[in-house]
Formats: C-alpha cells, sequence, structure tokens
C-alpha cells in the first residue's frame, strides 16, 4: 500500500485515494472536428509503460482534489505529485 | 499414568498449576506454560493426525509456527477452528482438541487404505485421472471435495470480537530473539518509536531455552535484563502473540496478534485477535531461521522430529519426548540437541552423513558416551503409530551410494537436522532479492528493495557474537537515519553458543533401501504428503520450472506453505537436473506469513457495521406506520406501506389509485442534490447536459440527461435555476456520488479556467413530493406561496413558508399528475411530513412507496436510468432525440453519437409491450424473440427492462428495449419464459396514460 503525498494535506495512507488512469490526455478542444480514430484515441487508448507513468489520482477521503501522480510501475516508487494544470515533469536520466 | 515423559525439574512451565485439557475424547493433565503439543508428548501422544493424502500416521515435527503435521481442530461449537498448530496452541484449563483428517479414529483411520495404494497416487494423480470423460467432472468433484481439507469449519456464527489498530512508528521489528532483542535496545536508547513484534507468548527466540550465554550471563538473565529495560521506555511497544503476516510495499505491514486465544472464556472486554495495520519508517527482521529436515526413507513416523524442536521440548518444556534416542544430521550444530539429551539420562546415538565432524563434538561425544556412525545414513525405519527402530548403513561417494551391511537400531525417538534455512518469507513478500549459499545450502537475502534492514540468522549469519554486534548497530544506523541525535556506543555484546551453525558439507537427501525413485516414501512435504519420487516424477513429465513443480506436486503449498519444505524440494530439482539451486530459483512468498483468520481482517466491519446505513429525517414514521423498506444504495426507502391484510400487490394497487385520483405523498429525500454556484454555471450545465441551458430562467426548472463521453446516458434529473449564478440540480439516488465525482473531475482536470462551485446538499435537504389531482388544493392551506396555475406554472420553482418552514417548491412530476415537490431543511423533515399527514386526511393522502413511483412512472413511459438503461443506450435509443441539442457545438457525450456503431437505425429502441393474454406480468430481464423455438439459442431482439401490472390500466404493461424497434409498431413478439411457457406481447408506444402530458400541466 502506497503512501502518496497530495500536494494539498502531505502524506497519507492510499486507501484515502483513488487512481483514474494515465494523465495528460487532454480532451479534444473541437471534438466535432476530429476523425472517428481520433477521438478513439482519446476515449480507448492508453500507454501501459514498463516504467515511468504519469497518472490522475483524486484524494476521495481527504480534501477531494485532483492531482497528478509520476510513478516508477517496476518499483512502485512515486517519484512526484504535483498539481493540476503543472507541467509534465521530465524523466531525469538516472 | 500421567506426564510421565516429564523431567523432574527444568524449563520454563510453572509445574505448581496443574491444567486440565481432553484430546481426541481422552482426558490428560498439563502445566501452566505447555503448549497442546508440549503437554501431548509429556503424556506420552505422540500419533496426532493423519496426512493429508495417504493418511499415514503423523507425530509432531517441531516446536513453532512451521508445524507441517500435528494439524488440530481447536474448540467446539461456534469457537471451533480447524489446521491449527499443536505447537502454538497454549495450554488452557478446559481446552478441547481433536485431531483432523481421519475416521472413525486417529488410531484406527479408514482412509490408511490409500497408504496401501499409494503407487496408484503419485503426483499428478487427480489431473490424470479424473479428466475424461469431461462430463464426468460434476462426479467426480462430489467425492474429490469430501476427500479435500483437512480440519472443518464452524456451523455457527464465530461470538468472538476482532479489532483492528493502526499504528506509524519510526522502527519496526519483526522477531524478539536476541538479534531483534538488540537493534529494538539500541533504537530505543536512541529515541526512536520502536514497536517490536514476536510470535511466540515469550521474546528471547531460539536461545531462550538453550544453555547459550551474553557477556558471561545465562543467557535467560541477559534477555530479562534487557527486556526490563525496553520496558521501561515509553517510546518502546512490546508485543507477544504477534505474527507480521504481510509486509508491502512503503513499509505497510500487517500483524495478526492473540489477544485472547489462549482463553478459555469469552472475554468481555478484549477482543480475541488484534489485526495490526503498521506503517514503519524502518524496519528490521529479525525472524531467524526455521531448522530443515533430512529426506529419507519413511521420515515421517511419529516419533521422528526436528534436533531443535527435540531440544526445545526438553529444554522448554521438562518433556523428554523419548529414552533412546537416535540423531541423524549433517552438520555440527544439532548435536547440542543430543548432548541434552544425554544429559537427562537418554540413551543416544548419533547417525551423521559426514566423513568427519570437528574435535569439539567428538571429544564431548566421548564424554557423554554417544556412538556415532560418521558416512551413514538411515535407509529404513519401522514402527506403525510410533518409531521403534531404525535401519542404518554406511555410504560413499558424498552419500550417494551405499556400502556394506545394514545394522538396525531400537529407537523411540529419533530427531533429525538438515540445517537451517533462514525465514525469508517477509524479506521476499518485500521485494527482497534472495541468493544461494553454498556454505548453509539455503537462500538468503541478496539485495534489499525497501527501506529496511535485515539481521542475524534471518540474514544468513548464525555467528552469536557477530549478531548481536549487528543487532545493536542496525538499530544505530537506523536512528541514525531518522535524524536521531545519537551518542550511543555498541556495547559490543559477546555471545558464547557452545557448538555453532556454520555449514552442512551434505545435501539433506538421503538414498534408502530402495533408492530414492522407486516409489519409496521419502518425505519432502510432510503436510502434502510430497515425496521426493514424486519431485522426480514431475521433471520426468516436463514439469520442471519451480512454479510448475510445485502445482503438480503441489510441494510448498498448504497451511505451512513449504516453510519446512521448499528448500529441500529446490535441492532435489538441482540435484536431478545437475544445476546449482541458484539456476532453480524459487517459488514466489506471498502473504500470510502464517494461517490467520478472516474475522480478523474484517474486524468491526461486520452486521451493521459492514456498510454505513442512511436514513431520511421521515425513517421514523415510516417505520411506525409500517413501511416495508428497501435498501437504495445505502439508504432505506419505504417501498410500499401495507394496510392489514394487504400483500405487496395489494398496497401497490391501492398507492397507486389514490395518486391518480386524489392525493399522493413519497419521501424523495434521497435524490441526489447539488447546489451549483458561479458565474459559469449555465456553461458547465451546457457541456454536461445533452439539452441547451442558456436561455433557462430564474425559477425555472429543466429535466436533463447527462452522457459519458461514449455518448451513453449515465444520469438524469431536474435542475433548476435558483437564482442568477445559482443552480440546484437533483440526481438519481444511486448516481448522487458518482455525478459530483463527474463533475468535480472536469472542472478540476479539464475546465480549470470555469468560475464553479458544486457542493452536495443531498443530506441538508427533506423531499417531500405530493402527486395527484388535489394536490394544489391540498397544498394552498399551508403555504403563503400563490400556487395557480397561472402564477405557478409546471416546471417552474417558488420560494416561501409552508406549514411555517422556509422551503423550496419545484412543480415537478414523475407521476405524470399534478406534483410539487417540497424541499425544507432536513430538521424540518419529521415536523412538515407529520403536518401533511393531518392536514391532508380530507383528501385521503396516501404514503406511497418506490414501488408505486416505479408503476406510476413505467405508466408514463418515464425511464429509470439503470433499469431501463444499462450503460449501452444513448438518449435516441430511447426517442429522446428532443432532449438533444442540435444547436450546440459540444457537450460530453455529443462527438459519439456520430460513431458508425451509435448512429446507426437498427439499434435498441425504448417500446411499450402489452401481452396478448392481458394478465401476464412478464418477469424483467425476459428475452424477446420473434418467434420462439422449443429451446435455446434462438435470436433475441431485446429484453423486458420494465414490466408491472398497471392498476390505472387494468392490466399489465412494460417497456422493453428492441432491437429495430420504432419500426415494429403493432407486430406480435414472443416472449420465452424459464418455465417453458411463451407469452406473446404486441409492440406499442412507451406512454400509456395520459399521453398528451395533460394531467401535469392542470
Amino acid at each position: 500500500m502506497f503512501v502518496i503525498k497530495c500536494p494539498y494535506c502531505g502524506e497519507r495512507d492510499q486507501t484515502e485515494f483513488v487512481c483514474h488512469g494515465e494523465a495528460h490526455i487532454a480532451r479534444p478542444e473541437t471534438p466535432a472536428e476530429i476523425s472517428d480514430e481520433d477521438w478513439g484515441n482519446y476515449l480507448f487508448f492508453r500507454s501501459n509503460p514498463k516504467g515511468i507513468h504519469y497518472e490522475r489520482w483524486t484524494h476521495d477521503h481527504g480534501c477531494r482534489r485532483w492531482f497528478n501522480v509520476m510513478r516508477d510501475t517496476v518499483s512502485d516508487k512515486i517519484i512526484k505529485t504535483y498539481k493540476m494544470g503543472e507541467p509534465k515533469p521530465e524523466i531525469e536520466n538516472e | 499414568m500421567s506426564n510421565q515423559n516429564r523431567t523432574f525439574s527444568g524449563g520454563v512451565i510453572d509445574r505448581n498449576k496443574t491444567i486440565n485439557f481432553i484430546f481426541n475424547g481422552k482426558k490428560y493433565k498439563g502445566f501452566q506454560g505447555d503448549t497442546l503439543a508440549s503437554a501431548l508428548l509429556a503424556n506420552d501422544v505422540h500419533l496426532v493426525g493423519r496426512s493429508f493424502k495417504y493418511h499415514r500416521p503423523r507425530g509432531i515435527l517441531t516446536a513453532g509456527s512451521e508445524e507441517p503435521n500435528a494439524l488440530i481442530q481447536l474448540g467446539i461449537g461456534a469457537r471451533t477452528e480447524p489446521n491449527i498448530r499443536a505447537t502454538e496452541i497454549e495450554l488452557y484449563e478446559g481446552l478441547e482438541a481433536e485431531s483432523q483428517n481421519c475416521w472413525p479414529s486417529v488410531d484406527f483411520d479408514i482412509g490408511e487404505a490409500n497408504n496401501l495404494l499409494s503407487r496408484l497416487f503419485p503426483a499428478g494423480f487427480y489431473y490424470k485421472t479424473f479428466k475424461w470423460p469431461p462430463s464426468f467432472w460434476l462426479f467426480y468433484e462430489h467425492f474429490i471435495r469430501k476427500a479435500a481439507g483437512l480440519g472443518e469449519s464452524p456451523k455457527a456464527k464465530n461470538p468472538d470480537r476482532y479489532e483492528q489498530r493502526f499504528h506509524y512508528c519510526d522502527v519496526m521489528i519483526v522477531g524478539g530473539g536476541v538479534s531483534g532483542l538488540t537493534a529494538a535496545l539500541a533504537a530505543a536508547r536512541a529515541k526512536c518509536d520502536v514497536l517490536l513484534v514476536d510470535e511466540n507468548p515469550y521474546f528471547g527466540g531460539y536461545l531462550s531455552d538453550s544453555s547459550a550465554s551474553i557477556n558471561g550471563k545465562n543467557i535467560s538473565d541477559w534477555i530479562r535484563i534487557v527486556l526490563d529495560e525496553l520496558k521501561s521506555y515509553e517510546n518502546v511497544k512490546l508485543l507477544k502473540r504477534t505474527s507480521a503476516m504481510g509486509y508491502y510495499d512503503y513499509n505497510y505491514v500487517t500483524a495478526l496478534e492473540k489477544v485472547t486465544n489462549h482463553h478459555h472464556e469469552l472475554s468481555k472486554t478484549l477482543p480475541r485477535e488484534r489485526y495490526w495495520r503498521i506503517r514503519a519508517s524502518k524496519i528490521i527482521l529479525a525472524q531467524g531461521a526455521f531448522e530443515r529436515p533430512l529426506v529419507f526413507a519413511d521420515n515421517d513416523r511419529p516419533g521422528i522430529m526436528m534436533a531443535s524442536a527435540g531440544k526445545k521440548y526438553l529444554c522448554r518444556y521438562g518433556v523428554l519426548p523419548g529414552k533412546s534416542v537416535v540423531l541423524f544430521t549433517n552438520n555440527d550444530h544439532a548435536y547440542l540437541s543430543a548432548f541434552e539429551f544425554a544429559n537427562k539420562g537418554a540413551k543416544v546415538t548419533i547417525v551423521d552423513s559426514r566423513n568427519e565432524t570437528s574435535e569439539t563434538v567428538m571429544h564431548k561425544c566421548a564424554e557423554l558416551k554417544i556412538e556415532i556412525h560418521l558416512s551413514h545414513s538411515i535407509i529404513s525405519t519401522f514402527g506403525q503409530k510410533k518409531v521403534n527402530a531404525i535401519e542404518i548403513q554406511k555410504t560413499e561417494d558424498q552419500g550417494n551410494k551405499l556400502i556394506g551391511s545394514s545394522k538396525k537400531i531400537d529407537v523411540d525417538l529419533l530427531l533429525m537436522s538438515g540445517g537451517w534455512n533462514p525465514a525469508v518469507q517477509l524479506f521476499s513478500q518485500s521485494r527482497g532479492k534472495l541468493k544461494y549459499d553454498h556454505n548453509i545450502n539455503s537462500f538468503v537475502p541478496d539485495k534489499i528493495i525497501q527501506d529496511q534492514k535485515i539481521i542475524g540468522c534471518n540474514n544468513g549469519n548464525f555467528d552469536l557474537s557477530s549478531n548481536l554486534k549487528n543487532g545493536f548497530q542496525s538499530g544505530l544506523e537506523v536512528a541514525r537515519e531518522l535524524g536521531k541525535e545519537i551518542d550511543i556506543e555498541n556495547p559490543n555484546f559477546m555471545g558464547d553458543e557452545t557448538i555453532p551453525f556454520v555449514s552442512v558439507k551434505v545435501e539433506p537427501y538421503m538414498i534408502g533401501k530402495k533408492g530414492i525413485t522407486k516409489g519409496s516414501k521419502h518425505f519432502v512435504d510432510f503436510q502434502n504428503d510430497v515425496t521426493a519420487a514424486d519431485i522426480f516424477l514431475a521433471q520426468r513429465e516436463g514439469y520442471i520450472s519451480v512454479e510448475h513443480t510445485k502445482r503438480y506436486t503441489t510441494t510448498g503449498m498448504g497451511t505451512d506453505q513449504g516453510k519446512t519444505s521448499n528448500v529441500n524440494a529446490l535441492a532435489l530439482m538441482s540435484h536431478i537436473h545437475k544445476k546449482p539451486v541458484d539456476e532453480i530459483g524459487h517459488t514466489t512468498f506471498r502473504p500470510p506469513f502464517s494461517p490467520q483468520t478472516i474475522g480478523a481482517i474484517a474486524g468491526r466491519s461486520i452486521d451493521n457495521l459492514f456498510d454505513p446505513v442512511r436514513k431520511t429525517s421521515m425513517h421514523k414514521w415510516h417505520e411506525e406506520n409500517g413501511a416495508i423498506f428497501e435498501d437504495v444504495g445505502q439508504w432505506k426507502r419505504p417501498y410500499y406501506y401495507p394496510k392489514k391484510g394487504e400483500d405487496i400487490h395489494k398496497a401497490v394497487h391501492r398507492e397507486c389509485k389514490s395518486v391518480r385520483k386524489s392525493l399522493g405523498i413519497l419521501d424523495a429525500s434521497t435524490l441526489g442534490k447539488i447546489d451549483l454556484q458561479g458565474p459559469d454555471t449555465f456553461k458547465f450545465l451546457n457541456m454536461l447536459y445533452t439539452n441547451a441551458w442558456s436561455k433557462l430562467e430564474v425559477g425555472s426548472c429543466r429535466y436533463g440527461l447527462m452522457c459519458n463521453e461514449h455518448g451513453m446516458i449515465f444520469d438524469d434529473g431536474v435542475t433548476s435555476r435558483l437564482g442568477e449564478n445559482h443552480y440546484h440540480m437533483t440526481t438519481t439516488t444511486g448516481g448522487a456520488a458518482r455525478v459530483m465525482s463527474w463533475l468535480e473531475e472536469f472542472l478540476q482536470t479539464e475546465w480549470l479556467d470555469m468560475k464553479v462551485f458544486c457542493t452536495s446538499v443531498t443530506e441538508q435537504w427533506a423531499v417531500l413530493s405530493i402527486s395527484g389531482p388535489n394536490a394544489r388544493n391540498f397544498l394552498a392551506d399551508l403555504t403563503d406561496i400563490d400556487l395557480s396555475k397561472e402564477s405557478f406554472p409546471f416546471m417552474k420553482f417558488r420560494e416561501g413558508k409552508v406549514c411555517g418552514v422556509d422551503a423550496r417548491v419545484f412543480r415537478i412530476s414523475f407521476t405524470g399528475e399534478l406534483a410539487f415537490e417540497i424541499n425544507v431543511p432536513a430538521r424540518y423533515g419529521d415536523y412538515v411530513w407529520n403536518e401533511f399527514m393531518n392536514h391532508g386526511k380530507k383528501y385521503n393522502i396516501t404514503p406511497y412507496g418506490t414501488e408505486a413511483m416505479h408503476v406510476l412512472r413505467a405508466e408514463k413511459g418515464f425511464i429509470i436510468v439503470g433499469q431501463d438503461t444499462d450503460g449501452s443506450v444513448t438518449p435516441y435509443d430511447l426517442n429522446m432525440d428532443w432532449i438533444v441539442s442540435k444547436k450546440k457545438e459540444d457537450f460530453l457525450g455529443k462527438r459519439s453519437f456520430s460513431r458508425a456503431d451509435t448512429s446507426r437505425n437498427d439499434r435498441k429502441k425504448l417500446v411499450g409491450l402489452l401481452v396478448n393474454d392481458k394478465t401476464t406480468v412478464l418477469p424483467e430481464g425476459s428475452h424477446v424473440v420473434e418467434k420462439a423455438k422449443s429451446q435455446p439459442p434462438m435470436k433475441m431482439l431485446g429484453h423486458v427492462s420494465s414490466s408491472y401490472y398497471s392498476p390505472t390500466n387494468d392490466h399489465p404493461i412494460a417497456l422493453a428495449m428492441i432491437k429495430d424497434g420504432t419500426s415494429r409498431m403493432g407486430d406480435e413478439v414472443e416472449i420465452p419464459l424459464m418455465n417453458g411457457k411463451i407469452i406473446k406481447a404486441t409492440v406499442t408506444d412507451p406512454i400509456f396514460y395520459d399521453k398528451e402530458g395533460l394531467r401535469n400541466n392542470e
């Protein structure tokens, strides 16, 4: 069970949070103008990386705020949490 | 004779406190401090159970949590518990226990026939035998299930209480042996918050009853002094009888504390078990090691036990389980057990598979007149219900070849030791990587992944002095890592354990008279009856991966999860494949470390505390007036209100009629309510709902459908504009939380610039929905709001006083009648409801429940999201094209309406169904077909989504989702029922009453 640092409340147990899948999938600004395929990609297609994954979480049993988490899916290490609207953190080369 | 195997003195039992207990119906006596196992051995009871597959007589193998054999049915009635290890059961007055897996008794067990037929039951027997023909599986299963399992679960509800606790600490130390104690000491002196847990009812671990010494002090004195110091610190918590069960990410550990398991009576104040959920900044693992059995022919008879276990029974419990003792070993350390037995007057012989041993032990053996047979192996054992003789023979070529002639020795106790395996279960669960240590022939920790240290024998180091030093050092290190300012010196305790465990030179499996593969009973896994021959067979048949070997042979499964068997099985595989064990690998360790009760995992979250129950302000009135309740989400809603002699049909019939004729009242408080405020709210609503919201005036209400981005309906409700930038949204009862999250998701992740604030106000308002031709006449007497048709038309909202209480009144209708929804602050709900009931008598005001509500709305063809829709239905599928704005450029779900699948013409559409016989109420969920066949498969057109007897129409009505339904109007379809009957029905419009919608506009 993870310990997640909510950008608003600080470190809490994972049981207080809900994960909502991949982050940085913006809703198309003009859906009417895009192809079925592009719309399908927005709706259904997600990356499934072995390594760094950016994902959306909510602090449901807390402040109820949404935020993003940068997590290594191999080690389950949470590298960074950041607020919505903040840019995607770069992967630092070790 | 009682306690005939008890020594005259020694041990830590309290010989002044006699305890009476019953085993297999017979009365025995033991002492305070005994385990069930030690008390049975004291009374010379060796045969305690039957093995799983062959029903072979089995005794007590170990003295701890690794026990594979002595599994006991403990307690009686509702508190009985199966598969409990006799070696862990603390004796209490009145204890009752029974052997398992035997019938009619452990002494005479019919199932033992399996043993004689064992050649027919090799590994994979079930897979090979019960496969064909496939249709026979159900027949086989009945018998296999009967033979499977060991003990029996209780038939009645467990009356015990289980509790859970969360715990956060700086340092958690798992294992209270001498390594764990020194680590705790250092961390405690450095002012860390320390939690030390040990599965035993005492601290000190393996050495606590040994003759070892520390700094010249007797070890038990040293342990007492350390414990006294630890207990004096407020920052230290010591938990005995507590097993760490699971080690998860981020140093999260679950542990099970047995609080009152060792008491006979139910405690009024204490739980039976306490389940700890622990998060520690640092974890130190100090779980020690398990002694490894030797794999030789017939090594499973009662009276054969681990050397360390024998020593423990003798030194801790004052029990001499045998007087003619043979020790079979491949290492020096086990000689300690032999010496203890010789010291207590037993005749001891040693069979050592190695060709030499150390000077020290040779010398000591000579002193104690112990006979040693070097380069010898036990090639068979004798004795049906207890070992009475063994046969030994000289070996060469590292024990792989027998030479010379054999010799028989009479024994009544056989001790064995194949070395020690570090207890790496938790370490491995924490993702730690293991490596094989060829010096001790076992897996030891290699790479640590989490914020953790592993010390002592658990780390594969068996030298006492360095373990004491490293233990303390690790405590200091974690304190330093935690930022504690410390200036503490390592006392560098010096330990003396006369013969330390250094290495094993010979692999722990031994050839027998018939060799090792030819059906001989060299047991590898005692609990699952897996023999060396089974491991060979699995390899021959191609199950050469460790994971396959495990599943094919079942080695390492069961309640002990291979604590004594895993390494031997791997060593055998290594031998067969002529590959080092490193390359064979090991299976995955998973929680829990030991079996644990489900009760503890559930804790207090059972019965009424399983899930919250939500009640409206008027709940008491409903209860007092005989309402039958229905669960809607967590809410309790009145289902119907039967009068004397009424069943559900009669009550619902009456309730519906009253609404249509005069006046009904519904408690609608459970509807989800969300308060929306902010200048961008209408823009936001325009994106959420399929219809347009820009022109909604203050004081008006509008019905809306919400779709997800796939274009599928997921909620509906009425939203009203209370003020310039203030809206009141209602949702379905079950969908309230989902809709709230949906709104927040878009406001917080997609449209961060929109100025809208959402507040859930579901529980702030009590809602009384009054409905029927007399609704206006009735309400007019109780309010200052002008209710006339002109000033308060349909789909409008007004504020005012109702029964003297500030109220929001919405003129909306779910029944199709003239209706008002009166919202009052929740605390006045009960008052206003009672006032309504009193004043409504002249209109025969009739409370109605959810069932009548469903009937009334179905008569009007109004859908219920989640009943008539199922997540695959668009507004067009419901013929609700009118609610989808053509003008709006974008709203959630819009883009998906033009997908090929959502825009095709022959999708399932909402229609009405009228049965031709005018009497059958179709079961909801029934399949609709064009022409029924005598049996499936039949081509399905759709299904019945809602179906009731309509009191208004005086015949059954149904709603259905039918393929291309709109072009089938007037067609006849068939509905085959489960009972074989076929019902004919006609496809109709889904509105069965007041098609023009005049009544709600009255």
